[in-house]
């Protein structure tokens, strides 16, 4: 019988709450070395929130950001670190949006087509680092470092006008092709001038769900995390662990491949040279915040699309918005070392408690004086 | 007699069938392949690839590399990974051009390594002190690096004549030493192309002409690295603690101390590195300029087996790519397929000679191809030399993987009394 623990639940949120605080007085301490009143920015930044116009933008944001979370998450239940997301996304996004471009069908098989090879995509170039490993030992971080990197040269390269991109006249910019209307994500109008909330962040809170369900309601999920607990333990229970690495990166892969849609699908139509760049790190950083929980990782997407693009008009009042960096960077910082810390002191008091019950019990009584 | 022969056979079988390489036949290697670029340079006529101009660009460019590179080999041989090289590369660059043009080159270079050294010692109390997992703790020293440097430029460079908020104003140069009467002469022979003796001309005058006092250090920092962790009694303690914190505990090394140490200094290396890229390099700091280098140093370092040597080999060769393309080499870079093939094709020969047919055969296809390739074309399109340092990066350790020994204990977190 699974016994609701009332101090586990307190340590959970020890742990957050905790780092919150600890980032929050680091920001402050920040601003007002560099004589920057830190309750104004404060004020600002929640100004900012009343405005529909950046709610929308916000929420955008996040649904972005909860994908690339949700596809380093995997990896990391399964302690595999995908950092390789960043090129993933870019990669899918470029090849979705040319194959995008280039067919015409009818409305909704339009955009299955363009989300199916993108995840085809992002699973292919995750499996690269996955093969790398099962069959070479190849480190996975270091071999995804290096994939993102090859991404941007690829492509660079698919994208001159001399082989697949577009260039339009007048443009420095570098195109892959509008998508056709048929390929559109409808959008939902939040008020008539505030914008459109991208449809595909609804796919996004799917995603989560979906990624929930598996990881701890299937056998796969189980196995998953067990794998990911203890590698020998799993394999000496019938777990292949090789092919639970392999699978694990697909499926990191896949998810990172739909990073670009909502972008891709809600607003821009086609991938450029100006298509955001660096979500797979973001997405790192929320997977972290969040503790790889499908909630967690949902309110952390929140904050940290709050931080960026609340901070952006913060220019005008004669702040920095480059503050918002640090505090992110501060942020991730104390999560780990908080979340840590309260581990250490959660697995100590059930030492302690173990051994009281078990002193009460005089189990161990005769050994417990001897110790003593 | 019959015995010693057998046991001399038997010996280096035993230690993983790698014998060490002695000084000759490393002379003759190095000779043998300089021999095969000077054929390649011969048969395609791109005269630039040895050339005294490409030698030191590349080895300029290497540097920053090569020690980046050292800094992760420093933290790594103590058990902690550094991911974080290249925040503390980009706290390099930012300290660096803001004290060198206030007070001169030097005095930017001492706070280039004192700017990484913070972030290395954050990353020391974050990963030795607080037990979280390097990848995660060098992920996060990456954002807030970034966060710094840009927020602080708002303060100084931005008010700075000739400074903006993304850049810094122009730097002074430090002193570039160029060997009199031997640069000259080397570059004379040089423009004679003969086979051989222009490429070693060449190489060596890349290394006598302009070279920034600089360069020399972080050249001389290399056997230094080497002797302190190999030949010294504080050195073997360092690498005992990447091998085995636990035992190393036992004998009485204080093993937080050498990881704290390890890594401060690590952090130091790439803060020079950031150093050296924005103030010889450049002569300017500029937002976003290491590039990824941090993490192309780690790679250096893996290529080279976690050893000082094959680092610098390492980064040499991802140097002297980025050179390549640099000097507007899309014929150089060309000319480099055609060593490849070659390359390979010995590979086959040697794949064939230990009886693995099958190696064999995937090289001598994708020699036939490179070989296709190169007879088809007249250049490489750049973005591919941008991708060629991943690319070898990725291959070495497909290759060879299995031969490549990190230190036994990198990357676990240690905890003080876990040997008691």
């Amino acid at each position: 019988m699974k016994k609701f623990d009332k101090d586990r639940l307190i340590l959970g949120f020890a742990g957050p709450a905790l780092a919150l605080v600890v980032a929050f007085a680091l920001s402050t301490l920040v601003l007002l070395i560099s004589n920057r009143d830190p309750f104004e920015l404060y004020r600002l930044l929640f100004e900012q929130v009343s405005y529909s116009d950046v709610q929308v933008l916000i929420i955008n944001q996040a649904g972005t950001y909860y994908l690339a979370a949700l596809a380093v998450a995997v990896g990391f239940r399964m302690n595999l670190f995908n950092i390789g997301v960043d090129g993933q996304y870019r990669l899918a996004a470029m090849v979705a949006a040319l194959v995008g471009a280039s067919v015409t069908l009818p409305g909704p098989l339009q955009i299955a087509l363009i989300v199916i090879v993108a995840m085809l995509v992002g699973a292919f170039w995750a499996g690269i680092a996955g093969i790398l490993k099962t069959t070479r030992g190849v480190s996975e971080v270091v071999a995804t470092i290096m994939l993102n990197s090859i991404s941007t040269s690829l492509i660079a390269w698919l994208i001159l006008p001399t082989n697949f991109g577009d260039q339009a006249a007048g443009s420095n910019n570098l195109t892959t092709g509008e998508i056709p209307e048929a390929g559109w994500f409808p959008g939902l109008p939040l008020s008539p001038d505030a914008g459109e909330i991208y449809g595909f962040t609804f796919v996004a809170a799917g995603c989560g769900l979906v990624y929930w369900l598996v990881l701890n309601r299937t056998r796969f999920g189980f196995d998953l995390r067990a794998t990911g607990a203890s590698e020998s333990a799993a394999q000496a229970s019938g777990v292949d662990a090789k092919k639970m690495i392999l699978t694990s990166m697909l499926i990191s892969g896949a998810i990172a491949g739909l990073v670009g849609m909502p972008t891709l699908l809600g607003d821009t139509h086609t991938y450029s040279l100006d298509f955001p760049v660096g979500l797979g790190f973001t997405g790192i950083t929320i997977a972290l915040l969040g503790r790889n929980h499908p909630v967690g990782i949902a309110l952390s997407a929140l904050l940290i699309a709050f931080l960026d693009k609340a901070s952006s008009p913060l220019d005008q009042f004669g702040f920095e918005k480059e503050i918002a960096t640090i505090m992110q960077g501060l942020i991730v910082i104390s999560v780990v070392v908080s979340y840590e810390l309260v581990r250490r002191y959660g697995t100590r008091r059930q030492q302690q408690k173990v051994g009281e019950e078990l002193a009460a019990g005089h189990a161990l009584t005769t050994e417990k004086e001897a110790a003593l | 007699m019959s015995t010693e022969v057998s046991a001399a056979r038997v010996a280096p079988k035993k230690g993983g069938g790698r014998r060490r390489l002695s000084l000759p036949v490393v002379l003759l290697i190095i000779a043998g392949a300089l021999a095969l670029v000077s054929l390649v340079r011969l048969i395609s006529g791109a005269n630039d690839v040895t050339s005294v101009g490409q030698v030191s660009g590349a080895l300029e460019l290497a540097v920053p590399i090569g020690l980046a590179g050292l800094g992760g080999l420093w933290a790594e041989r103590a058990g902690v990974v550094n991911i974080g090289l290249e925040g503390m590369m980009i706290l390099g660059t930012w300290f660096g051009a803001w004290a060198g043009f206030q007070w001169g080159p030097w005095v930017g270079v001492l706070f280039g390594i004192i700017g990484g050294a913070l972030g290395g010692l954050l990353h020391a109390v974050i990963t030795v002190t607080f037990g979280v997992n390097h990848i995660v703790s060098g992920v996060a020293i990456n954002i807030l690096a970034v966060g710094v440097t840009r927020y602080l430029s708002n303060f100084t460079f931005a008010d700075a004549p000739g400074g903006s908020s993304k850049q810094s104003p122009r730097l002074e140069e430090i002193d570039k030493i160029t060997v009199p009467g031997l640069s000259d002469w080397m570059q004379d022979l040089q423009q004679h192309h003969w086979f051989f003796v222009s490429d070693l001309a060449g190489i060596i005058g890349g290394l006598v002409t302009g070279l920034s006092l600089l360069t020399v250090v972080a050249l001389l920092l290399i056997p230094v690295t080497w002797f302190v962790l190999w030949r010294t009694a504080f050195g073997l303690r360092l690498r005992s603690c990447g091998e085995s914190p636990v035992a190393a505990e036992t004998l009485g090394v204080n093993v937080y101390k050498y990881k704290y140490i390890a890594v401060t200094i690590s952090g130091g290396l790439a803060g020079l590195g950031g150093a050296f890229l924005a103030i010889v390099a450049t002569s300017i700091y500029q937002e976003g300029q290491t590039g990824g280098r941090g993490y192309i140093g780690l790679a250096a370092m893996i290529f080279g087996n976690w050893m000082p040597g094959g680092m610098a080999l390492g980064a040499g060769l991802f140097g002297f790519t980025d050179s390549l393309k640099l000097r507007g080499g899309a014929e150089n870079v060309h000319a480099m397929l055609l060593l490849l093939a070659i390359l390979l094709v010995i590979v086959v020969f040697w794949q064939l000679y230990r009886k693995k047919y099958l190696t064999a055969l995937i090289s001598a296809a994708i020699s036939a191809l490179l070989f296709t390739w190169y007879f088809l074309t007249d250049q490489v399109p750049s973005q591919f030399v941008d991708a060629a340092p991943y690319v070898t990066t990725l291959l070495v350790l497909a290759l060879s993987a299995q031969r490549l020994r990190m230190p036994k204990a990198d990357g676990v977190p240690y905890r003080k009394g876990e040997g008691k």
